[in-house]
């Protein structure tokens, strides 16, 4: 008996519509992302998470009729990302639904954003998004404006700012990995999981189930976060519970 | 902002959320809507409708002593303390800890409903069975052994996982409260029940179809 190992799957999603779409076959409609939050819901997903990627602003608070929607429907915890700049934004997203919201280019910017956002709506809503590459063995820079621009800032030592800052949790992303479906980092995860005692989620490059164990085994992830194999229908969010749970790790069935 | 019925009406028959200002209790009063089959869910910080309430459910979120200075700033404690003693009455996270009498949290008092106590996990027991440590907020889907039978468990299998974040638990002084324990490091203490209170340590309504089976349970129960 112990906690669960979560599953999350990972929704971009820009002026209301899931980018790229899903193939589910017996959705009404692919691209809404509450449908499909409730389909994961149903698989036994143990959160999900929205990333707005809307680039225009004025159509930036479509994402909160979506959250609303999201949250009258889906019964599990929303975690909330992209574009969030001020306290006042962390506060519409959960005003909305959202459990959590994750920051990342604005804390960055201003790591005051996390202490302020923190103080204000507690730790556990408050999760920085940290997008790392590798620069030499064993070295991870932090990347902002989704995955463009490289701050020179060391991954390890931001991991352990943010958690001194009062983030509640990390989403670590592995630039070099996002999109390969070659695996998480590895390394990355587990250097960033030893060197915090929050919750850190490995994200970027999972192509297959065993990607999510060794996510968990040798990342030492506390969750795992996948978009495309789960959204094109390759393995439910069953199945792949019912996996890792083959190979020994703690899943809630 | 919540939705215009969500604060509508006097509390008179309703399920009243109690809102002190802290945390998200959107998904709160969703759920509760969501099982109630037609009730008369509210959300209100008012103690007047707290007070004509039906049934209550004391959620939480945050740290306790700001928790305690928003139902304090209020005017909420005496209509709280009422409820607690004589309505069906759901304590939910901080909502749980509040009623004990007093926090490791900011070394507060607690209303002091329940006797005991809430601790921090303490650091030298977050390590699993593998050796591995534990990550403290204690957060995901974890199981709750029911110590015994109770109107909310109905229809939920013993050692069902709930969804928890949390740094802090109850002690009770007294075992014959616990309805529900979770391992962590060590076993603690995630849910009680006391005459017309029922607690939890988790989050129902985050906790899919075994958190609206509660929430329904509750919505039921004539203690």
């Amino acid at each position: 008996m112990g906690l669960a190992k979560r599953i999350i799957p990972c929704l971009d999603v820009t002026a209301g519509r899931v980018v790229k779409g899903t193939n589910f076959v017996d959705l009404r409609d692919a691209g809404d992302p509450v449908e499909i939050a409730r389909r994961y819901d149903e698989q036994g997903a143990d959160e999900v998470t929205f990333l707005d990627i809307t680039a225009s602003s004025d159509q930036r608070d479509i994402i909160l009729h979506i959250v609303e929607a999201c949250a009258a429907q889906v019964f599990i915890p929303l975690t909330v990302g992209g574009g969030v700049r001020s306290v006042a934004d962390v506060r519409r997203l959960l005003n909305a639904g959202a459990d959590k919201v994750s920051m990342n280019t604005a804390a960055v910017e201003n790591p005051d954003l996390i202490a302020e956002a923190s103080a204000k709506v507690g730790n556990q809503c408050i999760v920085v998004a940290i997008d790392a590459k590798q620069s030499a063995p064993g070295v991870w820079q932090v990347f902002t404006h989704g995955g463009r621009r490289n701050t020179g800032i060391d991954a390890i030592a931001w991991a352990r700012r943010v958690q001194q800052l009062g983030a509640g949790e990390i989403l670590l992303t592995s630039m070099d990995r996002d999109g390969t479906r070659n695996g998480f980092d590895l390394p990355l995860t587990r250097a960033v999981s030893d060197a915090v005692d929050l919750p850190v989620i490995a994200s970027g490059g999972v192509g297959n189930l065993e990607h999510l164990a060794a996510g968990v085994s040798e990342g030492r992830a506390d969750a795992v976060l996948a978009a495309s194999i789960f959204h094109f229908g390759e393995y439910t969010v069953h199945q792949a519970k019912a996996y890792l749970h083959t190979r020994g790790i703690e899943v809630r069935l | 902002m919540l939705a215009d019925d969500a604060a509508k009406g006097d509390g008179k028959n309703a399920i009243v959320v109690v809102d002190y200002g802290m945390g998200n209790l959107r998904s709160a009063w969703q759920a509760l809507v969501h099982v109630a089959n037609g009730r008369t869910v509210l959300v209100s910080a008012d103690p007047a409708v707290v007070s004509t309430a039906e049934r209550v459910v004391f959620p939480g979120q945050g740290a306790m002593p700001d928790c305690m200075r928003e139902i304090e700033a209020r005017g909420l404690r005496s209509a709280v303390l009422e409820a607690a003693r004589n309505k069906p009455f759901l304590g939910i996270c901080i909502g749980q800890q509040m009623l004990f009498e007093h926090s490791e949290e900011g070394d507060v008092p607690g209303l002091g409903v329940i006797a005991g106590k809430v601790r921090r996990f303490p650091a030298e027991y977050m390590v699993d069975a593998a050796g591995n440590r534990l990550k403290v907020p204690h957060m995901g889907w974890n199981q709750i052994r029911q110590a015994r039978e109770h109107p909310l468990w109905k229809g939920i299998a013993n050692g069902t996982r709930f969804y928890f974040v949390h740094s802090y638990f109850v002690a009770p002084t007294n075992d014959a409260c616990v309805v529900g324990s979770t391992d962590y490091g060590l076993p603690f203490t995630s849910a009680v029940a006391q005459d017309n209170i029922f607690a939890i340590q988790c989050h129902p309504e985050k906790s899919a179809l075994a958190g609206l089976a509660m929430l329904a349970n509750f919505v039921a129960w004539k203690p």
